[in-house]
């Protein structure tokens, strides 16, 4: 598999992994094509993104994705944080092989859905 | 960094004695086996005594012998070869559902043409039941294509049996054997096989050669035409250099069988056990089936394959998964949705295949990495509550 040093990175030691007690945006999507599964933490104050955690029971690029996603939305508004694209991340990572291509999407959808009750 | 080859069903390092009897092939006996002189004689009795070391591992006579590329063609030239001699007699073949993608995808192939194909169920533990292959037989019938070995599970279905059932009801019968030869004992007189497949790099000889036993008397049209080599079964200069490691591969084959296998099995119990011992909440496929001995398929639960797979590689590990995240097509394997496991379940799966170099040591540094590699797995998994 051709994956980067720095996805792999992200896969071996991830960032933002686990839970958040005190977080007030939490939303878990599934991947309908492979069964990947991404749960997601926020905290959001003030239009913006405090603190994030998560959780993926995936790939490998899944769960590098989910931890880069999650790292790099801390600390964004949330308009940022919404517009993240699953080519956005992927980029970020040294680019995914065609076929891992909707790994990353499961990120980009968690954030959108941990979202979706704020304005 | 240590590296370890658990992938054995994939393919195999050769055997230094394997390596020895090809070099001089390259350059100094070089014959083209159908030429008359010198070179070409030495070329040709070269072959004559590869033809008789395969043959021998499978109890074949050695002018039943067809040399090919490997498994793929020679499951290719089993099935179409017979489809295209006896399309007259009928159109109907029977195969099952967890064949290799080369007798798979062929008999699908034949299916867009307007072929009838009966694809067989099997049991949970990935075995075909002998009465439904007599069930599925009709007066169009023409060919019972069924694997010995399952590459995956490792399940070893009951050809004895089928072998009656087909010869029987006067019906072709075709195993793809190239799991099976040379880990477990194969006799295509006792299997009642009219053809079966072998490929040389699953027994520690060279890729790129393989052979077809066809039973004398089978007619089968050629795939590849041309000269008439391999008694107009297969066109082409013979790779000889190939033949001849296919050879050397099947003689220390053959007379390791009875010593590796136990010793494989030994080793592959060890691996199970422990791993039993050291990880909750795995399942072992195909585990009450008769089994090759040197394959072990697991399912993690609240892992995913691929995960393992890249981790385990990151140790200097290697094995493969039947995981949908491990293929281009995102499909789960078809074996293991055919033994009646969930997306979900086939998501955790991991096969570790042993061969006859492997050792204790490598079984034991498996033991050692793995558990960790599947708690991090899981302690980053939502749906994960520690016991």
């Amino acid at each position: 598999m051709a994956y980067s040093r720095k996805l792999l990175d992200y896969f071996e030691n991830p960032r933002c992994a686990g839970e958040l007690p005190d977080a007030n945006a939490i939303a878990e999507v599934a991947n309908p094509i492979c069964g990947d599964v991404m749960k997601i933490w926020l905290k959001v104050a003030d239009n913006r993104i405090l603190d994030a955690r998560f959780k993926t029971q995936g790939c490998s690029a899944a769960i590098a994705t989910s931890s880069y996603a999650t790292e790099m939305i801390i600390g964004m508004d949330l308009q940022q944080a919404r517009a993240i694209t699953k080519e956005e991340i992927a980029e970020a990572l040294g680019g995914l092989p065609p076929s891992k291509m909707h790994c990353s999407v499961l990120a980009s959808d968690a954030i959108r859905a941990a979202l979706k009750d704020f304005a | 960094m240590k590296r370890i080859y658990l992938d054995s069903n994939a393919t195999t390092p050769m055997r230094p004695e394997v390596s020895a009897a090809m070099i001089p092939i390259f350059s100094e006996a070089f014959g083209n086996a159908s030429s008359i002189h010198w070179y070409g004689q030495q070329a040709k009795s070269l072959l004559d005594e590869a033809r008789q070391q395969v043959s021998r591992l499978i109890h074949a006579e050695p002018s039943e012998i067809v040399f090919v590329s490997g498994g793929t063609e020679a499951d290719n030239l089993a099935i179409r070869g017979i489809a295209e001699t006896q399309k007259a007699r009928g159109r109907h073949i029977i195969t099952s559902k967890i064949e290799h993608h080369a007798v798979l995808h062929t008999c699908k192939d034949l299916e867009k043409q307007g072929w009838e194909i009966t694809w067989l169920h099997v049991s949970g533990d990935g075995l075909v039941d002998p009465q439904d292959v007599r069930r599925a037989i009709r007066p169009d019938t023409v060919l019972i294509s069924i694997m010995h070995a399952n590459n995956e599970i490792g399940s070893i279905q009951p050809i004895e049996e089928i072998g009656a059932i087909a010869a029987q009801a006067d019906v072709y019968f075709h195993s793809d054997g190239v799991q099976s030869t040379g880990k477990i004992p194969v006799d295509v007189k006792k299997l009642q096989v009219d053809l079966y497949s072998t490929s040389a790099h699953k027994i520690h000889g060279p890729k790129g050669v393989g052979a077809l036993f066809v039973k004398k008397g089978t007619t089968l049209k050629p795939e590849m035409t041309g000269g008439g080599h391999e008694r107009n079964r297969r066109s082409g200069t013979e790779n000889v250099a190939g033949i001849v490691g296919f050879g050397q591969a099947a003689k220390l084959a053959r007379e390791g069988l009875e010593t590796e296998t136990a010793r494989m099995l030994l080793l592959r119990d060890r691996l199970e056990s422990g791993l039993r011992e050291r990880i909750p909440s795995i399942h072992i496929n195909a585990e009450k089936a008769p089994r090759l001995p040197n394959t072990s398929n697991i399912m993690v639960d609240f892992a995913e394959g691929e995960g393992l797979v890249i981790s385990l590689d990151l140790k200097g590990v290697a094995v493969s998964t039947g995981s949908a995240c491990s293929s281009g097509s995102l499909e789960p394997s078809h074996v293991l949705t055919a033994i009646g496991k969930t997306p979900d379940e086939a998501h955790g799966s991991l096969r570790f295949s042993l061969n006859a170099m492997n050792t204790i040591d490598d079984v034991d540094y498996v033991l050692e990495v793995l558990p960790g590699i599947v708690e991090r797995l899981r302690e980053l998994s939502p749906h994960y509550r520690r016991a």
